[in-house]
């Protein structure tokens, strides 16, 4: 009896381990989207590069990249090369999580003098050098320094060289650098716990643990993928992009307990950082896929593998060297949207509409209009999300994260980073598309330079074109808008000088409607109103409202 | 006149309402079941019931100190007062954005709470504080009074005022307030900048809300129960706990409610501490487990760490983010879903999983007979032979094994081969989670738990102290006398004290002393001010300063002690060695070259402790305790093994037993793992030492 029961024992202590080790990494980091959006990961993989156990953080889109990382650092490291002591690293897109300034670090696992396993963390760094974070890079050599994959120490001694590579490469070496050490530090303490389980259960190693977890994961999955009704599933959508419309496709193709999804027909690559690696879709469209049909199975090998996600090689989506991928981000928070689109089909019950999904990330750098004044410029950045789309029997959630797990930061605080007035951060009325289930609202930002500054923007805006659709009769939700406040169109896309004086408004698109909003309860429209939710002719038009 | 007082110490918890009363005689306790529809009839029958077991009368009872989950409740159960709020034009919808993040991840059907105050009843003002207080918009004086009127319209039972930077200029805050007192006399108003003078505005927001929302009915409750006692003929002052773990007065308790938050829980913990401090124990770490939770909390020379904020009501299996941000001064602890009345289940991937479900008291574990069929941790530890049947709670509720063992085979069978093995799981499972939970938050504050002294209380922490000492790595344990009224008792050994916060942005490099020691001077002035509402003019008074301190950056402050004094411009480099202390206290390291910022600045102000009354300490037994034979299952060995049962009673100072062994008393009983062994200690607590530990 005891052995299922100390395997499940030992698993509840596993997830426990890595969410420590991604506590630490959060509370140490000093680049803001770790801090603030949990853009990290850490993870525990067997010797055989499976992962095991993985913390639940504010990315998906980790999710199945640091799954398959640790299998590209078992190849080009080889297992003969593997000391005590050790840790690896990378930031190579294609083989880590997507961009850049994502580095991934791996530190194997000894026990008595024997490799057992490997601890892989992920965190998002402040910068890695070249043109600095955003869209503009016509090839990745463009956005910064990449780190192959090597060796950060051996049996304990870190490279000098790498260090000083790394130093005189990027625009924040003290912090990158102690982000470095964070990321090594955050593998030793998840070793500490191990080692200290491993003593107290008298293990030797991981093998029996990992097939248990692995299989009894895997098993789950695929029960639950064989409750999906067979079929082949489509669906497309279409989205700003940053210099022309993209079109997202996929097949799904569900038969018994296999799931194959594929996104031939999807554009082909852009000249600009909005590019996908492979690696970064798999992530995000099984996530979206997992939300619907095995939410409860904790992420590892097993419960990741039943997922078969492709794309052809070339498209946006499957980017290929040396295409730029530095804001690979916007994209990939559509690509839930367009699976979830395609089980639709399969789970009508289950899928919600679309919605705004991209983050709307402000990257403001504010200048004095005098560069005599002797006043000091700063970057401010800020994370906002527009509405989520409608679910089969909510309503879509309002100004909320969704597929990322970002959290904004607060005005007050934004406004003590620079010399910014946050003018308005409010919900956006009349956003949310119509439905029996409203969709949820998107957000109003207004923001103006302190006196004396004037500020570039760089616009990273989708959904401005092309609006989250609803589904089942619902309407779509609101696209989004970029202009000044007192009139003055701006563009979604691209870096924009706002003068002195004049306030940037950014209206951040609704997430669709479900179902027909004739059909949505009297109370919740009356209710609406009288929020502001939705406007007195909105009741009456699109609701038929008639009081 | 007698030279102590007789003090009675009251906590009105979700479940029962507990009395101590302190005398000349010593301390007598009672525990009643909580009166929902008016709780201080329950505090009456308590006082009545405590003073005729102490042998003296109700009127002579010197002072009441009072702790009540109240407040907490009316949140939960959203029975507070129809609100306005009044804030900013261009921020009316702060509290319903909150972080624009989901606290689960994976769950497409998430609910968020709602927001205290609907939209309509948030109200906008065209008025603009900068960050650094100036006045980028003022506010028209005409505006001001027609939004006064239109709240004396509203029907509104209090409101709340919570403008942009207003911990930084007060002023439209101010006139906002005058115009509402003259639109609407009587009408309680609540200011951000007087409730929670902080940055971060959906914070401090909530919490003036928060605050508005209780105050009605605190005010109301405790107007009555001041005229119940008064009809009883006890005529004492009464006190009441805050969250910070301190007590503040009447008048101060009506006008900010919101600091009475989690007072019962605080109350604990400062009952915890008293025992740290008696027995010479720096660091410890007081774990309460009671029927639904479990709570963990750090002490470390005798004080409860603190914090300036933390979440109340979650909504959603306790997790981070599913509840609402307040921000007050409060004792830091963690709270997992893990108590005696915890349900095992088994997951999808047939999984046992404990909690955070509880069966409560009604219908309660599956061995009470009420009508429960789901197996809890009660049940688990029954089947174990942790909990005797036949003398559950002083025999007053006879415990089914049958059912237990019932209930665990028909739930767990298909995973576990019998009850004993479905109940070793659930067991070992809720312990899990409650190490996992201690660990946890002890690497957030940067601790090393192994080092830690155990302080165990509440029904359900002594039936698991050990097992969760052999999980932790920890040595030693203390089960102190009384621990089922611990937050009552918790009460009367509490401080006067009193918190007064302050929003100061200022980088290090650009420290400006002079603006500092006069925020610090009104902070002074406004804690002294309170405290003397309490404790009276002149008590003898011990300050705390406290940055909130961060590297240029990043988003976390972390709390960093000062010397409270007059600053001066030479002081930086004091203050860097300061903060870089405590950064690498919590993060292991320091980063060179990156700017230092203050963000606020909190000065508690409390009266002196009394002097420790040291414990009489045991380390090694002098006599081994008479007992008789006792079985149980011991979780690390993985084995039933033959224990004795000892009366607590009979666990003297100085006499010991060697575990595996049982010590048993009314309100719980003590498993004394085969790993550690027991020693009655001179104040009536029971140490349990790892055997290896040595003497």
């Amino acid at each position: 009896m005891s052995a299922a029961i100390d395997h499940q024992i030992m698993w509840n202590r596993l997830i426990a381990v890595v969410e420590e080790q991604a506590t630490t990494l959060v509370r140490t980091a000093f680049s803001t989207s770790v801090r603030e959006a949990g853009d990290l990961s850490a993870g525990l993989f067997d010797l055989r590069g499976r992962m095991m156990a993985q913390a639940v953080t504010g990315t998906p889109g980790h999710v199945n990249a640091m799954a398959e990382s640790v299998g590209h650092f078992l190849a080009e490291i080889g297992m003969q090369n593997v000391f005590e002591g050790d840790v690896y690293l990378t930031n190579d897109p294609w083989k880590g999580t997507g961009h850049l300034h994502d580095i991934t670090m791996v530190s194997p696992v000894f026990r008595e003098g024997r490799p057992v396993g490997f601890f892989a963390c992920t965190a998002h760094v402040v910068d890695i050098g070249g043109r600095g974070f955003g869209p503009d890079a016509g090839e990745v050599y463009e956005e910064g320094l990449l780190l192959p994959i090597m060796k950060f120490a051996e049996r304990g001694e870190i490279s000098r060289d790498l260090l000083r590579i790394v130093r005189w490469n990027v625009r924040e070496p003290d912090q990158v650098i102690g982000d470095l050490h964070s990321l090594a530090a955050c593998n030793a303490a998840g070793d500490r716990r191990l080692q200290a389980m491993l003593d107290e259960f008298a293990l030797g190693d991981l093998a029996g643990l990992a097939d248990y977890i692995i299989d009894t994961s895997r098993a789950a999955t695929r029960a639950a993928i064989a409750a999906v009704p067979d079929g082949v599933y489509r669906n497309e959508m279409v989205v700003d992009g940053y210099d022309a419309p993209v079109r997202m496709a996929v097949t799904l193709d569900i038969e018994g307990e296999r799931l194959r999804a594929d996104f031939a027909g999807t554009s082909g690559m852009s000249g600009f950082g909005v590019n996908v690696p492979e690696v970064y879709t798999r992530a995000y469209a099984c996530y979206g896929l997992k939300c619907a049909i095995a939410p409860e199975v904790p992420n590892n090998a097993g419960s990741l593998e039943p997922f078969e996600i492709s794309a052809p090689e070339g498209c946006i989506l499957a980017a290929r060297r040396p295409a730029p991928v530095s804001v690979r981000h916007v994209l990939g928070h559509m690509v839930p949207d367009v699976v979830l689109g395609a089980l639709f089909h399969a789970l009508p019950g289950v899928v919600p509409a679309e919605g705004s999904s991209a983050l709307w990330n402000v990257q403001i750098s504010a200048r004095p209009a005098d560069p005599e004044a002797g006043l000091r410029g700063a970057e401010v950045l800020m994370f906002n999300s527009g509405g989520t789309g409608a679910r089969p029997a909510l309503d879509g959630l309002s100004a909320t994260a969704f597929p990322s797990g970002v959290k904004t930061m607060s005005v007050e605080a934004t406004e003590h980073v620079g010399p910014v007035v946050i003018w308005r951060k409010d919900l956006r009325e009349g956003s949310g598309g119509a439905g029996q289930y409203r969709g949820g609202l998107g957000q109003v930002i207004e923001i103006e330079a302190r006196q004396g500054y004037d500020f570039h923007v760089n616009a990273m805006f989708d959904r401005v074109e092309h609006p989250a659709r609803g589904r089942s009769g619902g309407g779509p939700g609101a696209c989004g808008r970029v202009e000044l406040v007192g009139g003055g169109a701006l563009k979604g896309k691209g870096r924009q000088k706002i003068a002195a004086g004049r306030r940037l408004r950014l209206c951040l698109p609704g997430g669709g409607g479900y179902g027909d909003p004739k059909a949505r309860a009297r109370d919740a429209v009356r209710a609406d109103l009288a929020a502001g939710y939705v406007s007195p002719a909105q009741a009456r038009d699109d609701y038929g409202l008639d009081e | 006149m007698r030279e102590d007082p007789i003090r009675a110490g009251v906590d009105i918890g979700g479940t029962f309402t507990d009395v101590a009363l302190e005398h000349a005689g010593g301390l007598s306790t009672c525990k009643l079941l909580t009166d929902h529809g008016a709780p201080e009839r329950a505090i009456m029958a308590g006082l009545e019931r405590a003073a005729a077991r102490a042998g003296v009368a109700p009127g002579d009872i010197g002072q009441v100190i009072h702790g009540t989950t109240l407040v907490t409740n009316a949140l939960i159960e959203r029975r507070g007062a129809r609100v306005a709020f009044i804030t900013t034009d261009g921020f009316r919808d702060v509290i319903e954005m909150r972080t624009e993040s989901r606290f689960e991840q994976y769950d497409l059907n998430l609910v968020l709470p709602a927001p205290l105050v609907a939209r309509a009843d948030r109200l906008v003002l065209a008025e603009r504080v900068a960050a650094d207080g100036s006045v980028l918009l003022a506010p028209d004086a005409d505006a001001i009074a027609a939004l006064a009127e239109t709240v004396a319209a509203g029907g509104y039972e209090a409101v709340a005022v919570g403008f942009l930077h207003a911990y930084a200029n007060d002023a439209h805050e101010r006139a906002m307030a005058e115009a509402l007192n003259r639109a609407a006399p009587g009408l309680p108003v609540s200011l951000s900048s007087a409730i929670s003078p902080r940055m971060r505005e959906f914070e401090r927001f909530n919490t003036v809300i928060a605050n508005a929302y209780v105050q009605p009915l605190m005010a109301d409750y405790l107007r009555r129960l001041v005229e119940r006692l008064r009809a009883a003929g006890i005529g004492a002052p009464v006190f009441m706990m805050h969250s910070g773990g301190g007590l503040i007065g009447l008048e101060t308790a009506v006008q900010q409610p919101v600091r009475l938050l989690e007072s019962g829980p605080a109350g604990g913990a400062i009952y915890a501490a008293g025992f740290a401090r008696a027995h010479g124990q720096a660091r410890t770490l007081s774990f309460d487990m009671g029927g639904t939770t479990a709570k963990i909390c750090l002490i470390e020379d005798g004080t409860p760490r603190t914090a300036a904020s933390f979440e109340v009501a979650r909504t959603w299996r306790f997790r981070k983010g599913s509840g609402m941000a307040v921000s007050t001064p409060v004792v830091e602890m963690v709270e997992i879903g893990a108590g005696g009345g915890s349900i095992a289940w088994v997951d999808g991937m047939g999984r046992i999983r404990v909690g955070p479900r509880s069966a409560g008291s009604e219908p309660g574990p599956a061995c009470y007979g009420r009508g429960g069929d789901e197996p809890t941790v009660t049940d688990a530890n029954l089947v174990l032979g942790r909990i005797d049947a036949d003398n559950f709670a002083g025999g007053a509720i006879a415990l089914s094994r049958e059912r237990a063992g019932a209930a665990l085979a028909a739930r767990l069978g298909g995973v576990a081969p019998d009850a004993q093995a479905a109940a070793f799981a659930v067991t070992e499972m809720v312990d899990e989670n409650m190490a996992n939970a201690a660990r946890v938050h002890a690497v957030e504050n940067g601790r090393d738990i192994e080092s830690y002294t155990m302080i165990a209380f509440g029904g359900g922490a002594p039936l698991h102290a050990c097992r969760q000492c052999e999980k932790l790595g920890i040595a030693a344990a203390l089960i102190p006398p009384g621990a089922g009224v611990g937050s009552a008792i918790g009460f009367l050994r509490a401080p006067f004290s009193y918190e007064a916060t302050r929003g100061l942005f200022q980088r290090l490099s650009e420290f400006d002393a002079g603006a500092v020691n006069a925020a610090l001077a009104v902070l002074e002035a406004e804690a002294r001010a309170f405290l003397a509402r309490g404790a009276g003019q002149g008590a003898a008074t011990a300050t705390r300063l406290i940055a909130h301190m961060r590297y240029g950056g990043q988003g976390w402050e972390i709390p960093v002690v000062l010397e409270h004094r007059r600053f001066a411009e030479s002081d930086r480099a004091a203050i860097r060695a300061a903060f870089e202390a405590a950064y690498r206290q919590l993060f292991g390291r320091i980063i060179e070259g990156l700017e230092i910022e203050i963000a606020n600045w909190a000065l508690r102000v409390a009266t002196a402790l009394p002097p420790v009354q040291e414990a009489r300490r045991f380390l090694a037994a002098g006599a081994e305790a008479a007992g008789r034979p006792r079985e149980f299952y011991d979780a690390a060995l993985r084995a039933t093994v033959a224990a004795r049962e000892v009366a607590r009673a009979d666990m003297a100072p100085g006499v010991g037993v060697d575990g595996p062994a049982v010590i048993v008393e009314d309100e719980t009983a003590t498993i004394v793992t085969s790993a550690f062994r027991a020693i009655g200690q001179g104040d009536g607590s029971l140490l349990l030492l790892r055997k290896e530990a040595g003497a």
